[in-house]
């Protein structure tokens, strides 16, 4: 798997554009598998870069996901209400929200493509 | 095994593996661990699996899985029937050699060792099918309190591998072998692999089992022949069978691989325990350590129709007697009910449960989507109050109280054949 150069990455296995949509990646959405339910803040909340904001459910588990940097939500993905399978389908093209990011210095604390590919296969490998 | 030996619970930190591990690895399959084994959770969505696929399988077409982490426990001699008597719940006196019965092990408590499935296999034989989390715990718990009867009591859950065939196409995949050896395509150092299994699928009702014989051959060698226990048995309120062949590794891919070539044109898939969850659960099929357990009764877990109280006295049956005049004075203090979202969210294992005005009355012991009903399904223990069809209750959800309704349970029922 190639990830996208047009963003950024977390090792919670969020990614997150310059512009600031949201959503999980490839490897986030294989191993959890058929996914079935996105919980995600109403536009307007405060998200605190690290701490959790919503949760993505597989027909086995539930999963936090975390804001990568700290910002506004300005739109939510509706259409996950009633596919939330698109992120199976296209985990790197299905946004889950959009968020008007306060400090985009601080994406530069977070993963480039090459490395978050790294730190899967690392992980992978223990 | 000798009488004398006392088998130790496995030890926490080895893992335990079925003769197909190495197939599910190589498959792709996520594995996880389940009670001590190392099994597969799904199969990759690249050759058409995932946990949904898997079920949907299983409901419309095949599923086939890896079950030999369950154990089989044999009691076979002249006084077997009166110790699986004395140690089952229900009446073993009324199998037919060849028939089967849903049944439990109990503790003196009327709480739950185990659920079984006792096959009555000849004359003075019987097995009772466990499950793999407590098949230490069952053995230890059947040699210790049949003593008195003369009988062997043999574990014989390293023997085989057992392989789940289900759905509704299950008969008509095993009826392709019957009698035939199917080809299927051969690894690069073998010139072919066939596989045979004879028995008389298409006859065989359900709960009933029989003995058939595979018959494996891959290039000019001649892999396995040999008898094979066939029951018309399974875990996913469906149709279907178990078999049970031998637990050499080479013999257990062999049949894997050749009934999933085989199950191709009628959609077979292999499935793992995430399915197998599922599947049970629209099912309202137990789960021990969920929906029984050592300190559930058989009157709170509803399974009042496999306890059999007119039969000769068993484990547990004089405190159940307690607990049914109790409970016919004060009623019950909680029974099992199924629930189905009425609001969005999923309810899981554990969650607490509320009442309508916010009083805490319960838990949930299994939750999941169901995949093929579509809806988010659970198995709830609450008092006897609020378990009227209908009834709206609350799970709690992340802190949020998530509306949910009392309905008729199994979620699923298969359909009946015309």
């Amino acid at each position: 798997m190639s990830y996208p150069t047009d963003r950024k990455y977390t090792k919670e296995h969020e990614w997150i554009t310059p512009d600031g949509a949201i959503g999980i990646t490839n490897h986030a959405q294989d191993s959890l598998g058929d996914i079935v339910f996105v919980d995600l803040p109403k536009v307007g909340t405060e998200l605190t870069a690290g701490k959790p904001f919503g949760t993505v459910e597989s027909v086995k588990a539930v999963s936090d996901l975390f804001a990568p940097v700290s910002g506004t939500v300005t739109a939510t993905n509706e259409e996950l209400a009633t596919s939330p399978e698109k992120v199976n389908k296209d985990a790197h093209g299905a946004w889950m929200l959009k968020i008007k990011i306060k400090d985009p210095s601080e994406l530069n604390a977070l993963l480039s493509a090459a490395d978050y590919d790294k730190f899967v296969s690392e992980e992978a490998g223990h | 095994m000798s009488a004398a030996e006392v088998i130790p619970p496995a030890a926490p930190n080895v893992v335990r593996k079925t003769a197909l591990n190495a197939v599910h690895r190589q498959m792709g399959a996520k594995m996880v661990d389940f009670n001590g084994w190392d099994m597969p959770v799904e199969y990759p969505a690249a050759i058409g699996c995932g946990i949904v696929n898997e079920h949907m399988a299983a409901r419309t077409g095949v599923g086939i899985f890896d079950v030999s982490h369950m154990g089989d426990i044999q009691l076979a001699g002249p006084q077997a029937l009166a110790a699986v008597q004395h140690i089952s719940m229900n009446d073993a006196s009324r199998l037919a050699i060849g028939q089967a019965q849903y049944s439990a092990l109990l503790y003196p408590q009327g709480t739950f060792v185990d659920d079984v499935i006792v096959h009555r296999l000849g004359e003075d034989e019987y097995l009772l099918v466990i499950n793999a989390g407590t098949r230490e715990k069952d053995f230890n718990w059947a040699r210790d309190n049949t003593r008195p009867f003369d009988c062997l009591v043999e574990n014989l859950s390293d023997d085989y591998t057992q392989i789940a065939i289900q759905g509704p196409k299950a008969v008509d995949l095993l009826e392709k072998l019957n009698g035939n050896f199917f080809d299927f395509p051969a690894e690069p150092d073998s010139p072919f692999q066939k596989l045979r299994i004879d028995a008389d699928f298409k006859a065989l009702k359900f709960y009933w089992v029989t003995y058939g014989r595979t018959m494996a051959l891959r290039g000019h060698d001649r892999l396995y022949d040999s008898k094979t226990l066939v029951a018309r048995t399974g875990y996913t309120a469906e149709d279907g069978f178990e078999i049970y062949v031998s637990s050499d590794e080479a013999v257990s891919a062999h049949v894997w691989y050749g009934l999933l070539a085989a199950g191709k044109e009628f959609g077979a898939v292999p499935c793992g325990l995430g399915a197998r969850n599922t599947l049970r659960l629209e099912g309202k099929l137990p789960l021990y350590g969920h929906e029984i357990s050592d300190t559930i009764n058989v009157w709170e877990a509803g399974l009042d129709r496999f306890c059999k109280m007119e039969k000769p006295d068993f484990i547990g049956r004089a405190a159940l007697e307690k607990a049914l005049e109790r409970a016919r004075a004060e009623g019950l203090k909680r029974t099992l009910v199924g629930l189905e979202m009425v609001d969005r969210g999923i309810a899981r294992d554990g969650y607490k449960v509320f009442d309508d005005a916010g009083c805490e009355i319960g838990y949930v012991t299994s939750g999941s989507p169901a995949p093929f009903l579509k809806k988010n399904i659970a198995l709830a223990y609450v008092p006897p109050d609020n378990a009227a069809l209908g009834t709206i209750v609350k799970v709690e959800i992340r802190g949020q109280g998530v509306k949910a309704q009392v309905v008729p349970t199994p979620f699923y029922k298969r359909p009946k054949k015309a």
